[in-house]
C-alpha cells in the first residue's frame, strides 16, 4: 500500500520537472520514442538485476571464497590467512580418516539404484487405469514433503532398541530379525541407506509416472494390436520413452549419494562408521576449526558432482526418443 | 504523462536501492552504541549468553534490572541468548558486531585473544582477587574472568547407588566398575549403569576434567607434552579411556549407545534411570531440575570425585566455566566492565549455579559442600613461557584432539565389537601421540 501511495506521490513530482530534466533541449516527439524503446529494452535486465544480484551477493561471492579459503590455513576466526598451497588439496585425499567417508557414500550409491527400481515399479504399475490413482500417488509421494530432519527423528525412534521396528517384529513372531539398527556397525549404514530411499523414492516417482504419463496413448493401442503384453509394452515403449528421465534420476542419485547429510547426521551423528563426505566437512570446519581444509573438501565435493554430471551426459546422450 | 517511463525509472531506482539496502544491511549494525570510554557507566550495553535457559525464565531480567539500579545511567541491557553459542559467536566475530560483553568462545586460541578483546589487566594483579584466570590470559594480561568454577568428577543419583549397597566413594577405577558392576546385578537403573552420552558427542570430552586428578598433578597437561606415550595403566589418559572401554566392554552402559538422547538423560538420571554420568559440577542444577520436574527428590543428584587417590585422598580439578569479556570494537566499555564486575561479585550467578566463585574467597553453594569437604582442590598449571600453545599443537598434529569426542566414539565402538583391545587402541594413541610431537617439533 505505502509503495502504490509514494509512487502516485513521485508519478506527481516527476511530472512536474519531466519537461526540463528529460528534455533540456525541447519538444521532440521522436526522442520520447526512443527513450521509452530504450527503457523496454532494458525492462527485461531491470527484472534480472535483483535476483542476479542476490545470487552473487549469496552464493557466488561465497563460493569465491570458499576457493580462497581452500588454499589457506584458516581456523574460521584468525585475522590472517596463510596461503599454503595444494597443502589441504593432498590431506582430502591422502588421510585414510577421509577416504573411508567415500566407502560410505557406496551405500548411498546402491540405495539409489533401489530407489530407482522401485519408482520405476510403482510408476509403471500407477500409470495403468486403476482405482484412486491420486491416493496411492499421494501416499508414495508423501515421504519427500517431510523434512529430512523430521524423518531422522522419525527413524530415529522407529529402529531404536524396543522402538517401532521391534515391536513389529516382536509382534510377528521374527524376534530373530532384531538388531540394534543402528547401533551394530556392520548393519548401521544399510539401515540409514534405506531411510534415505524411504525418503526420496517418492520423487523419482513423480518424475517417472509424469514421464511416462506423457507417452501417447495411441503408441500402446498400436503395440496391443500386434499383440504386445504389459511386459513388451515396458520394455519397448515405456522404457526407452523415459530414458531421459531415467538419466537424470542417475544423475540426481549419484551426487545424492556424495552429498548424503541430514539423515545419518541426525541419526548418528556420523558416528559408528556412519560417517559421510557432508558430515566429515562439517565437522572439521566446525568443531575441529580447520575452515581452510573444510573448504578444501568442499571443492572436491562440487568438483566431484560436476564431473560426474559430465560423465553421464557423455555416457548417456540426450537423443531424442524414436518409437516409430 | 509517460506513465511507462517512470515506471520503469521507479522500478531500477527500487531495485538499486533493495540492493544498496543489502549490501548496507551486512555492514552497518556496529557503531550505534552511546556511551564513554571512561567514566561512569552508561549508556547502552549488549551482552551476549550462552544461557538461553536464563533469559527465558527471567532471570536475566532481574539482573538487569538489579544492574541498573546500581547504575542509573545506564539506559538500556540488550540480553542477547544464542543458542549453539560456539559456532554463532564464532561466526560473528567475524564482524565488529559481537556485543560488549561476551563469554569467549572456546576455539579462540590464547594468542588470538588481543585480537578480539580488551584486556581487562594484569594477570599477577587480578589474580589477588580472582581464580582460574590462566585459561584467557596471554603474555601477562587477562582477557576474561570465568563466571563461575566447575570442579570435575562423577554425577550420580544417590538413591540409586544406595539401593545397589554402594554408600562410601569409590576410590580406584576397579572399585568404580565393580559398583556399577553392582548396580547392574541389583537392577535399579533400568538404562543404564553408566551412561555415556555417545550420540551427543560432546558429553564424553566431560571425561577430559579427570586429567590431572587421578594422580593428582597439576602440571600432568604439560607433562603429556614431554612423552611419546601418555597412554599407559598408570597415566591419568590411560585411567580415563580404560574406565570408560573396560566400563563399555563389560555392558555397563546403554545398550545401544547410538540412540542415546542428552535432553532426555536429564530426566532419566534425575529419576534413577541411569544411575551415574561423567559430567562436570556445572550439570547438577540442570539435572536436578528435569528430576524435580518428573516428580523424584532433586536432592537424589549428587556429585563424587574421580575413583583414585593419592597418599588416601581424593582430588578434583577445579577450572573456570565461560569467561566474560569485552569486545576490543566495544563503543562502552566502561559499562561492559561494569557489568563484568558486577556479574562475579552482586549477581549471585555462581552459587545459584551450584558453583564455585570465581572470587577467591568466594561461598561454596551448599549442594557441594560434601563433596568439598572430602577432596582437594587442583587447579591445573599454566604451561610454561613460550610453551603456551605446544600442547594444541601436539595434539592437532597428532590427529587425536584430546578435546574433540571423535576419537572415544571409536573407543566405544571398538570396546563393543572388540575389534581392537585396549591395549592396541593405546599403543595406537600413542604412536599417534609420538608422531604429533615430532611434527610440532617437541
Amino acid at each position: 500500500m505505502t509503495t502504490a501511495a509514494s509512487s502516485f506521490t513521485g508519478q506527481a513530482a516527476a511530472a512536474a520537472s519531466e519537461p526540463d530534466l528529460a528534455h533540456p533541449t525541447g519538444k521532440t516527439p521522436g526522442g520520447v520514442g526512443r527513450g521509452s524503446a530504450r527503457y523496454r529494452r532494458l525492462t527485461p535486465y531491470l527484472f534480472l538485476l535483483i535476483p542476479v544480484g542476490l545470487l552473487l551477493l549469496l552464493t557466488y561471492t561465497p563460493v569465491v571464497n570458499m576457493f580462497w579459503y581452500s588454499v589457506t590455513d584458516w581456523d574460521g576466526l584468525d585475522k590472517t590467512k596463510n596461503f599454503i598451497g595444494a597443502e589441504n588439496y593432498v590431506e582430502v585425499f591422502t588421510d585414510p580418516e577421509n577416504l573411508r567417508v567415500f566407502y560410505v557414500s557406496l551405500f548411498y550409491v546402491v540405495g539409489s539404484f533401489v530407489q530407482m527400481a522401485l519408482a520405476l515399479y510403482f510408476a509403471t504399475i500407477l500409470s495403468a487405469k486403476i482405482r484412486f490413482k491420486n491416493m496411492w500417488k499421494g501416499i508414495l509421494f508423501f515421504p519427500y514433503l517431510i523434512n529430512g530432519v523430521a524423518i531422522g527423528l522419525i527413524f530415529l525412534n522407529f529402529l531404536k532398541p524396543g522402538g517401532g521396528l521391534d515391536t513389529v517384529l516382536m509382534n510377528t513372531g521374527l524376534e530373530s530379525l532384531i538388531h540394534q539398527w543402528t547401533g551394530d556397525p556392520d548393519i548401521a549404514n544399510y539401515s540409514l541407506a534405506a531411510v534415505s530411499v524411504w525418503r526420496y523414492t517418492g520423487l523419482t516417482f513423480v518424475m517417472f509416472l509424469g514421464a511416462i504419463q506423457s507417452i501417447n496413448s495411441e503408441i500402446y493401442e498400436a503395440a496391443a494390436l500386434d499383440g504386445a503384453n504389459r511386459w513388451d509394452e515396458f520394455w519397448h515403449i515405456i522404457l526407452p520413452s523415459i530414458r531421459p528421465i531415467v538419466g537424470l534420476a542417475f544423475i540426481l542419485g549419484i551426487s545424492g549419494s556424495l552429498s548424503v547429510f541430514e539423515i545419518p547426521f541426525v541419526m548418528t551423528n556420523g558416528a559408528n562408521g556412519t560417517e559421510t563426505f557432508v558430515i566429515r566437512t562439517v565437522w572439521m570446519a566446525f568443531e575441529r576449526n580447520m575452515v581452510g581444509l573444510a573448504s578444501a573438501m568442499a571443492v572436491v565435493l562440487l568438483i566431484f558432482v560436476l564431473l560426474v554430471t559430465w560423465l553421464q551426459r557423455r555416457l548417456v546422450p540426450e537423443e531424442e526418443v524414436d518409437l516409430t | 504523462m509517460f506513465p511507462q517511463k517512470r515506471r520503469t525509472r521507479l522500478m531500477a531506482f527500487a531495485a538499486a536501492s533493495s540492493l544498496l539496502a543489502l549490501t548496507a544491511a551486512c555492514s552497518g549494525g556496529a557503531g550505534d552504541d552511546e556511551g564513554n570510554d571512561d567514566g561512569t557507566p552508561s549508556g547502552e550495553l549488549t551482552v551476549l549468553t550462552w544461557r538461553t535457559d536464563l533469559v527465558e525464565d527471567g532471570t536475566f531480567d532481574e539482573y538487569v534490572e538489579t544492574f541498573k539500579a546500581k547504575y542509573p545511567e545506564v539506559t538500556e541491557v540488550n540480553v542477547e541468548g544464542v543458542t549453539d553459542y560456539e559456532g554463532t559467536v564464532k561466526t560473528r566475530m567475524n564482524t565488529d558486531d559481537y556485543g560488549d560483553v561476551l563469554a569467549i568462545p572456546g576455539s579462540v586460541t590464547p594468542d588470538q585473544l588481543p585480537d578480539f578483546f580488551e584486556p581487562l589487566g594484569d594477570q599477577a594483579e587480578m589474580e589477588k582477587e580472582y581464580r582460574w584466570l590462566n585459561d584467557k590470559s596471554f603474555e601477562g594480561k587477562s582477557y576474561g574472568i570465568p563466571v563461575v568454577g566447575n570442579v570435575q568428577g562423577i554425577l550420580y543419583n544417590k538413591r540409586i547407588w544406595e539401593e545397589a549397597g554402594v554408600t562410601e566413594f569409590p576410590t580406584n577405577p576397579q572399585e568404580f566398575l565393580d559398583d556399577l558392576q553392582a548396580i547392574k546385578d541389583s537392577g535399579a537403573a533400568s538404562v543404564a549403569p553408566l551412561y555415556t552420552n555417545y550420540k551427543d558427542s560432546w558429553a564424553l570430552s566431560q571425561w577430559e576434567g579427570w586429567r590431572g586428578a587421578v594422580t593428582a598433578n597439576p602440571d600432568y597437561v604439560n607433562e603429556m607434552t614431554q612423552t611419546d606415550t601418555p597412554w599407559t595403566e598408570e597415566s591419568d589418559s590411560g585411567v580415563i579411556d580404560g574406565t570408560i572401554y573396560d566400563a563399555v566392554a563389560q555392558g555397563l552402559t546403554e545398550a545401544d549407545p547410538t540412540t542415546t538422547d542428552w535432553e532426555g538423560s536429564k530426566r532419566m538420571i534425575g529419576v534413577g534411570e541411569v544411575a551415574t554420568m561423567v559430567l562436570g559440577s556445572w550439570a547438577i542444577p540442570q539435572m536436578a531440575a528435569a528430576g524435580e520436574a518428573a516428580g523424584a527428590d532433586p536432592s537424589d543428584i549428587a556429585y563424587m570425585p574421580t575413583p583414585s587417590q593419592v597418599d588416601g585422598k581424593f582430588h578434583t580439578v577445579a577450572g573456570g566455566d565461560y569467561n566474560l569479556g569485552i569486545n576490543v570494537n566495544s563503543k562502552n566499555k566502561a559499562t561492559a566492565r561494569a557489568w563484568i564486575d558486577w556479574f562475579n561479585h552482586e549477581s549471585g550467578f555462581s552459587e545459584a549455579q551450584v558453583g564455585l566463585s570465581p572470587l577467591i574467597d568466594g561461598p561454596v553453594p551448599a549442594a557441594l559442600e560434601g563433596f568439598m569437604s572430602e577432596v582437594e582442590l587442583i587447579t591445573m598449571n599454566p604451561a610454561p613461557e613460550g610453551k603456551e600453545s605446544l600442547f594444541a599443537d601436539i595434539d592437532t598434529a597428532s590427529g587425536i584432539v584430546t578435546t574433540d569426542p571423535k576419537y572415544r566414539l571409536s573407543l566405544i565402538d571398538d570396546a563393543r565389537s572388540g575389534a581392537r583391545t585396549k591395549e592396541q587402541i593405546f599403543d595406537d594413541l600413542n604412536s599417534k601421540w609420538a608422531e604429533g610431537r615430532a611434527d610440532a617439533g617437541a
